[in-house]
């Protein structure tokens, strides 16, 4: 067996087995990355030395018979945590040189359970895309077509597991950038309730809305991944504390007797028909899983968009005024003083899409635009939410497009942001309502682009979201597809 | 137009970021655009509605006064593009 | 008081709090330790590090606004106020805007001129303080982090002063209460209390306030009351020249006792104020405002009224044995032991202040303890010995730290009291001094002093005055 072709469980399995030592199975991962990421890109810092030592001390461990959920399986995380000793870049020339001296408290968590970080993942700038196009470590290619993008921000995390570079990955989703790039590259990602996944060390976009999630290769390992890094964190204030579930137990629980409800604000007439013969096909798979499908209505979903990108950008405005080139970063200094040291660090250190949500937060916080621009998006958010709460009154779980399109060309949409934002429809919303929601195959488009459904559970109820996502990768074998690279 | 050139000025020099002319006409009209398309939050009544700042309604979090771990000298200037044996250095801050 | 216009100030304090750790990190604020050495991710800023709430800071907060006569809101919220400057490494002050923790309070304060008088307090806040910069020589600024984050109280008054000399009595009553809370150490040199003034002058009658300047740099009593003099007399000096003031933030330089303005930083702000989305709402249950509340040392003004009312002290010894929190706690722990209030309040006022500022010691430092004190002071009170004796007796409990009894016995400085040994003594003076006798006999009888005072001395002190009186006066009239 190939190592891209194993699971988690695998792993664990062979390594426990004695079968395979975490050192080969480091070292076929960083071969395999050597083989493909010259095609793909999904690798901004490989960290093959420090892997192969923690691979060693992970099989002593084995040895030692202290296995964690992780110990000796090689992962791979966003650029956008901090990792401790390793370059954290971000995605952004004004992180280039930076090395952090911490580490987030997911990768603590993932340290804990014995995971070898074997490096970091391409991204879109301060995870502000939704192609990947947007990196100054450059684009990101879709394992399943080189000319596509492989979605965003975390386009390295889902690519690298389509491709079988890791098994698994963390990315981070602010209003899809976890699901999007799950959806485009066939793979299956998560993101959390708000608060269910400590944020501390990673770094910033908007903070109201930014939670970590896992990319996986099956729901199985996705469950695994997210047992690994949820849990309350007092070093995080917004973190919740309460009980985290095992996700992995009552798996199979299956559907049965669940009301799905189908909002119609999702399925529009922009929808590409591919999309939605997929979508409308896994409604059938579920409803003969056992399934009750309902329609409903969330009425203010034509607002998320706009909701969104003025609060997101708003709180991105401030959260990246601490990039001034004076404690860390690439500083450029025209020598026209402190004012000219900022402008000049801050202007060639930022990419265009960044300074551009950058102008907009600064304006919608401005003096005179505050109350119509920013406070109104507050209240609007307001209104996204309690869509959601009274729906979930109804019914269990929201079933969804992930996205209207498959993953598109690279550079066909780089000119038109407003176009590139309107296509985070289906997942914004969700960020906004703070619950949870993820992203699993459930087709491919007649060129061979994976398609992939959304669920959408209620907040903190991870555990049925997952039981739902399992029930139908068991009933369908989307997943066991995978791209040649 | 929501925004003119000389509002983008303004804006850029709140947010310390350097923008030449032909940035300028850029930014400008993406900004236009976008600030137009928001503007369909106007559509919505939002009188007596609770703006919304946190993404799960919770309130008090603390940490109790006891002293942790600073990271040394060392660590805190370990990215610092300049700096002396202790402090950051910036360019001259006229007071 | 000028005769054509009015003054008008409002104050802004910042109280920089006692808390072992920073507001929203657990480094020690580091007063005094090597540049950046107190620091970790949050104060410095770094990329995805997140601040969490010092609850003490809320408790002090809570303390402060209680004892200013504040509403607690039982809501409040952190907010970012963003503006870039080198010292500041998130590019963002957390501090409060729309919803403070306490607001609508106000303290009494009495001056010479006015006399008692109320002035508001618009709203306490809580919120971080920045960094500190060096400016070296060759054209760079250094950045010390350490007090990055330290805690500080904003606490920001209505424009209900009128002179320098309200201004003065009111800082000094807020001073006094936030180191009576023990919130801050009061060190206003260290800028543990900082003061910023904001000064307009208007024509009597006008009821539009004049346009305002804020000054900064303000670090002691006599250079607030400078500042604010010459502020004052700048501004009438240019509307009488038929100018306008201009708003802006003006510099007090107290070596040249003049003010400058600071245009450089007048560019236009924009502070963006946003709730910070990192912190949650603050909710103040009213148990915990209570429990605060009950916790609440006596306040000054309440202390000086009850040593007046209760103890029937004057009003100038209640004022000084309560300025101070330790020097009324030494005060009151010695009237536990020695019920005799003035006895008391006269030999802490006395011997114990004029001894400790002598040697430049603190109150806590005293090697005289109320309970040695009332030692002594019993000894008084029994006759064992005089009030004089007793001087020398406190100064050798302070010098070994023995008790008074102990001392006395050693010292032999017990009081005579045996008639037989004062007459002996009264005889000797007698006999020793016969010119004086005649003298007195003589009518000149203001010479009992001199008796008095030799048979003190030839006693070493010890004799009884009263008896020695007494016996002299018996003998000389024979």
């Amino acid at each position: 067996m190939k190592f891209q072709d194993l699971t988690i469980q695998d792993m664990r399995q062979k390594l426990l087995a004695g079968d395979l030592s975490s050192v080969e199975l480091t070292r076929a991962c960083l071969e395999r990355i050597k083989a493909t990421d010259s095609t793909l890109n999904a690798f901004i810092t490989v960290c093959e030395d420090e892997s192969l030592a923690a691979a060693e001390q992970a099989d002593q461990q084995i040895a030692a018979g202290n296995m964690g959920l992780l110990t000796g399986i090689p992962v791979a995380v966003k650029d956008i945590f901090n990792t401790l000793d390793v370059r954290t870049t971000c995605g952004s020339k004004i992180l280039d040189n930076y090395v952090s001296p911490y580490d987030a408290t997911a990768i603590a968590k993932l340290r804990e359970q014995g995971a070898i970080i074997v490096g970091k993942l391409n991204m879109d700038e301060f995870a502000m895309g939704s192609s990947n196009e947007n990196s100054a470590a450059g684009a990101v290619h879709n394992p399943w077509d080189t000319e596509r993008v492989p979605g965003g921000s975390s386009g390295g995390s889902a690519a690298a597991v389509a491709a079988g570079q890791v098994v698994a990955t963390l990315g981070t989703d602010t209003g899809g950038s976890v699901r999007q790039p799950a959806s485009h590259c066939g793979v299956v990602g998560l993101k959390p309730t708000y608060g269910r996944v400590s944020r501390y060390g990673v770094v910033a976009f908007a903070s109201s809305l930014d939670q970590v999630g896992p990319v996986a290769g099956n729901v199985e390992d996705c469950a695994l991944m997210l047992n690994v890094v949820a849990g309350y964190d007092p070093a995080d204030s917004t973190s919740v504390d309460c009980p985290v579930p095992d996700y992995l137990k009552n798996l199979n629980a299956g559907v049965t007797g669940k009301k799905i409800g189908l909002p119609k604000e999702y399925f529009i007439d922009g929808l590409d028909p591919e999309i939605k013969q997929a979508v409308d096909a896994a409604i059938e798979t579920y409803r003969q899983l056992g399934a009750e499908i309902v329609e409903v209505s969330l009425p203010h979903t034509d607002y998320s968009v706009a909701c969104y990108y003025l609060i997101a950008m708003a709180e991105a405005s401030s959260n990246l005024a601490r990039y001034d080139g004076v404690r860390f970063g690439k500083r450029q200094d025209p020598g026209e003083g402190l004012i000219g040291m900022y402008q000049q660090t801050r202007s060639a250190g930022f990419g265009d899409e960044v300074k551009r949500r950058i102008m907009l937060g600064t304006y919608a916080l401005s003096s005179g635009y505050y109350d119509a621009y920013y406070l109104k998006a507050q209240k609007v958010r307001t209104l996204i939410r309690q869509d959601f709460l009274k729906v979930f009154e109804e019914v269990d779980l929201l079933l969804t497009p992930v996205a209207p399109t498959p993953a598109f060309k690279i550079g066909e949409m780089v000119d038109d942001p407003l176009q590139m934002y309107l296509s985070d429809i289906f997942t914004i919303p969700t960020n906004l309502a703070g619950t949870c929601a993820m992203s699993f195959p459930c087709g491919f488009s007649e060129r061979g682009l994976p398609i992939g459904l959304q669920l959408i559970g209620q907040p903190f109820a991870e555990d049925e979201m997952l039981q739902a996502a399992y029930a139908f990768e068991q009933a369908t074998d989307w997943n066991q597809r995978v791209p040649e690279v | 137009m929501k925004i003119t050139e000389k509002d983008v000025k303004h804006v850029a020099r709140l947010a310390r970021l350097h923008l030449d002319a032909a940035d300028l006409k850029v930014m400008t009209s993406q900004m236009d655009a976008m600030l137009g398309y928001v503007d369909k939050l106007n559509e919505l009544d939002t009188d007596g509605v609770e703006p919304m700042a946190h993404a799960v309604p919770m309130s008090n979090a603390f940490r109790d006064d006891e002293v942790g771990a600073s990271i040394g000298i060392e660590r805190a200037l370990q990215n610092a593009p300049e700096s002396d044996e202790s402090c950051f250095r910036v360019p001259k801050v006229i007071e | 008081m000028n005769s054509r216009y009015e003054v008008v100030i409002g104050l802004e304090v910042h109280v920089q709090l006692t808390t072992k750790t920073k507001i929203f990190c657990g480094c020690s604020p580091g007063f005094g330790q090597s540049p950046n050495s107190q620091t970790c991710p949050v104060c410095l800023g770094l990329p995805g590090a997140l601040p969490v709430l010092n609850r003490q800071v809320v408790e002090d907060a809570i303390k402060a606004g209680l004892a200013t006569n504040c509403q607690i809101a039982p809501r409040s919220i952190f907010a970012r106020k963003n503006y870039f400057y080198p010292d500041l490494p998130k590019g963002y002050q957390i501090s409060q805007f729309e919803l403070p923790i306490c607001e609508h309070g106000w303290l009494d304060i009495e001056t010479e001129e006015s006399g008692e008088k109320r002035i508001g307090i618009t709203r306490i806040h809580m919120e971080e303080d920045a960094g500190k910069l060096l400016h070296n020589d060759d054209n760079s600024s250094s950045v010390d982090l350490n007090r990055a984050c330290t805690p500080l109280l904003e606490v920001v008054s209505e424009p209900d002063m009128r002179s320098s000399d309200e201004a003065i009595a009111y800082l000094k009553q807020l001073h006094q209460i936030v180191v009576y809370l023990g919130v801050c150490d009061g060190n206003l040199e260290e800028g543990s209390f900082r003061c910023d003034a904001n000064v307009s002058v208007r024509p009597w009658g006008q009821k539009e306030l004049g346009t305002r300047a804020e000054l900064k740099n303000l670090n002691s009593f006599r250079f607030i009351k400078q500042a604010i003099e010459y502020e004052v007399e700048r501004q009438i000096d240019i509307i009488d020249d038929g100018g306008e003031v201009v708003q802006e933030t003006r510099l007090f330089d107290p070596d040249a006792g003049v003010s400058r303005s600071m245009r450089s930083k007048e560019e236009a702000h924009d502070y963006r104020y946003f709730p910070d989305p990192d912190l949650l709402p603050l909710q103040v249950a009213d148990e915990w405002v209570e429990r605060v509340r009950n916790g609440l040392p006596e306040l000054p003004l309440d202390k000086i009224s009850r040593y007046q009312n209760d103890l029937g002290l004057p009003a100038y010894n209640a004022g000084v044995l309560a300025a101070e929190r330790p020097v009324a706690e030494y005060f009151e722990a010695l009237v536990a032991l020695h019920n005799n209030p003035k006895i008391c309040s006269n030999w802490v006022m006395g011997e114990v202040l004029g001894a400790l500022k002598e040697k430049g010691l603190k109150i806590a430092e005293c090697p005289v303890s109320p309970e040695l004190l009332a030692g002594i002071l019993k000894r008084i009170d029994d006759n064992t010995i005089s009030g004089k004796i007793a001087k020398t007796v406190f100064e050798e409990v302070w010098q070994t730290g023995k008790t008074a009894d102990q001392v006395i016995e050693e010292k032999g400085l017990k009081q005579v009291t045996d008639t037989g040994a004062i007459e002996a003594i009264v005889d000797e003076v007698i006999a020793a001094n016969p010119g004086q006798v005649a003298e007195y006999r003589g009518g000149k009888e203001k010479l009992m002093g001199f008796f008095v005072g030799q048979v003190m001395k030839a006693s070493k002190g010890k004799a009884n005055p009263g008896m020695a009186n007494q016996l002299l006066k018996k003998k000389l009239a024979e």
